[in-house]
């Protein structure tokens, strides 16, 4: 089954349309995507008419090319039949946005669009999802285009179960600076699922992450699943949601009890190579940091502060998340020392964290940064930097960016967001190095990285 | 493939739902695992004859197909020293639900530890390894694996509890033996992988890991409906 048309593709039938109500999903989806995106698409609806200027074609085999993505957006009891009509008329894939299936104990509706569809082989996503956003491509998510917000187009791919949750995050991504490959919304994920998904992005040339929010899988495939990412050349992150529901089944026997559902879901992921997100900003920093690095570390950090208290949080939440902050060697800290300004050099604690105070300017933390980034006893170095400092510039970003390359060594940033800040952020993000905007954030980055190998 | 033996006596316990805990011995030590020296009586003379056999101390449990998790009801008494105290509590165990007999073991000494499997709906059959002994849910220091394991899943699950250094001797006690052990979980996974079908759990609670191997002591299997 070749995804791609879903994906990439270049006509699109949109069915369901209304011809007089314009708020409809199957309308907003049309607007949104006629003459904004590289697709040509076609408004069905079985009573034919005009949308706008627009003509609607009574059926999916009526329109005079063939069409790539077909997005369903009718009532639940008509999918089925118009889902044989689009295979009838060689439709190359479907987005089914309706609701009403299983969720609302129409499992016998659900239940024949996929058989039809294995026997055709014609890959649907859904139902009950919003379908797939792909940067410059296409979108049948039903949101009006001026109240979406996008992330810049990137290396992360994300696939949630939940539309909502799905939304959220390309705000949340577009707020942080991560790159968006594509978002997948697969609802019900009657017949696409997780692992078909898992094949396709691990070929997928622009998707470097990929990441998934699972409530659960179905009977069996999260075996399936987690043998399948054990596999993946890409990093696999899953937030999961639904750790409690099970908790107070009663079970006759001590296995059981402990290994409940989502212990056993945590411990089999963890297993495979998966890393997985507690939450929110788990997901967010992962996603950010493994589109940016790919090799991971030791967990050896080397912290350069601005801030004493800075620091001395950095280092709590490193112990926190299991990574080291080993003392640096005396050579190292001598050669450090005789490389800042006299301002600090008397100042400055040399430890780990190096702690070069308000006072330093931007050639300190180069210069330190770049010892660290020479030093075999580091393989990561977290910069916490305070724009706000009267010896910081703009160009902090790009001169610690161009150290970051030189030495071929992951580095992580902190600095407070806000808008004034932005220039400064961007001069790293802009070159590839992440920015956290929390102390905490920027010590799970390092985390991702520093995530156990499988056996 | 799993041994004729071993398929009659999961056929037989079907209609309890559950393996008894004889059968459920007998199913581990025909599997290659080290059980302690046990039998079952229903009379005070068996009984005796049987546990001079084995030598005391001895322990005497409770075998009925009504008793589930027999230290709930007094079903387990450790420590019998002689024929009078044996033959008081087979008195007192035989008046208990569904009473079938008393099975009479060999006593085992060791750090308890309880291995377990469990049939995912998601994730199919996994293995749990933790301290054991009655507290087992209380301190819940357990790792999980998906089963089939590899020898270093094995080293990993006892890397992840938070007991490890009790098992690598502690303050003066004998490590335990390690090889033994991961052996016992290989193995354990194995057979889990072979009854997937059949079994819902299973609990070894506990297996005595002492310097020089591991000994399933007590166990319950527990059958799909």
């Amino acid at each position: 089954m070749d995804l791609k048309p879903l994906f990439e593709p270049r006509t699109m039938a949109v069915i369901g349309i209304s011809a007089t109500n314009d708020r409809h999903p199957a309308n907003v989806i049309f607007a949104k995507n006629h003459l904004r995106y590289p697709v040509e698409v076609y408004a069905v609806n079985p009573k034919g008419g005009k949308l706008h200027s627009e003509t609607i074609y009574p059926n999916v085999t009526d329109i005079p090319r063939k069409i790539d993505l077909a997005v369903i957006a009718t009532r639940a009891e008509l999918v089925p039949d118009v889902m044989a009509d689009c295979i009838k008329a060689g439709v190359k894939s479907a987005a089914v946005i309706s609701g009403g299936f299983t969720e609302g104990g129409r499992k016998d509706l659900q239940d024949r669009m996929v058989s039809m569809a294995r026997e055709a082989k014609f890959p649907f996503i859904g139902p009950n999802c919003l379908g797939v956003y792909v940067p410059f491509k296409v979108d049948t998510f039903f949101l009006p285009i001026e109240r979406m917000i996008k992330p810049e187009a990137g290396g992360v791919t994300f696939v949630s179960q939940s539309g909502g949750i799905l939304v959220d995050h390309m705000i949340k991504f577009a707020q942080q600076g991560v790159g968006l490959a594509k978002a997948i919304s697969i609802g019900n994920k009657a017949f696409i699922k997780e692992k078909e998904l898992l094949a396709y992005l691990a070929k997928d040339p622009t998707t470097k992450v990929i990441a998934y929010y699972i409530e659960g899988f179905g009977e069996g495939e999260g075996r399936d699943f987690v043998l399948a990412a054990d596999c993946s050349p890409k990093p696999v992150i899953i937030m999961k949601s639904g750790k409690t529901a099970a908790g107070n089944r009663a079970v006759s026997s001590h296995t059981a009890s402990l290994a409940g559902d989502y212990a056993s879901f945590s411990a089999a992921i963890a297993q495979h190579n998966i890393l997985e997100a507690a939450n929110e900003l788990e997901l967010v920093s992962f996603c950010e940091v493994l589109s940016s690095y790919t090799k991971p570390i030791e967990g050896n950090i080397g912290i350069i502060t601005g801030s004493g208290g800075h620091g001395a949080m950095a280092v709590d939440a490193c112990s926190l998340a299991g990574i080291k902050v080993p003392e640096l060697s005396e050579p190292t800290k001598a050669e450090i020392k005789k490389n800042l300004t006299d301002n600090i050099q008397a100042i400055a604690a040399l430890g780990n964290p190096v702690d070069l105070t308000g006072s330093a300017i931007d050639e300190d933390f180069v210069a330190c940064a770049k010892l660290m980034g020479a030093s075999a006893e580091i393989d990561c170095v977290i910069v916490l930097l305070l724009p706000y400092l009267p010896g910081m510039t703009l160009d902090i970003g790009v001169k610690l960016s161009s150290v970051s390359k030189q030495f071929n060594k992951p580095f992580i940033v902190y600095v407070p967001q806000v808008e004034k800040y932005t220039m400064l952020i961007e001069g790293f993000e802009l070159n590839g190095i992440p920015v956290s905007p929390s102390i905490e954030g920027a010590v799970l980055m390092a985390k991702a990285l520093a995530r156990r190998q499988p056996c | 493939m799993l041994k004729k033996e071993i398929k009659e006596i999961i056929d037989k316990s079907k209609k309890w739902g559950w393996v008894l805990e004889p059968d459920a011995q007998k199913i581990f030590s025909l599997y290659g695992f080290k059980t302690p020296k046990y039998g079952v009586a229903t009379e005070a003379a068996q009984a005796v004859s049987l546990a001079r056999q084995i030598g005391y101390p001895v322990v005497a449990k409770i075998v009925s197909p009504a008793i589930i998790h027999k230290s709930d009801v007094k079903g387990v008494v450790v420590g019998i020293k002689d024929d009078e105290m044996l033959v008081r509590t087979l008195e007192r165990l035989s008046k208990l639900d569904g009473f079938v007999g008393m099975l009479i073991a060999e006593m085992a000494k060791g750090l308890e530890l309880i291995i377990g499997a469990k049939n995912d709906i998601q994730f199919g059959p996994m293995i749990l390894l933790g301290m054991g002994g009655v507290g087992v849910e209380i301190y819940k220091d357990v790792s999980l694996r998906m089963a089939p394991l590899k020898v270093c899943d094995a080293d990993h699950m006892i890397n992840g509890l938070v007991a490890r250094k009790l098992l690598a001797g502690y303050r003066g006690s004998e490590p335990i033996n390690m090889e033994a052990l991961k052996k016992t979980l290989t193995n354990f996974s194995k057979l889990m992988m072979d009854m997937q079908d059949i079994v819902e759990s299973i609990d070894l609670n506990p297996v005595m890991c002492t310097a020089k191997s591991c000994i399933v002591v007590d166990s319950r299997i527990m059958l799909k409906k």
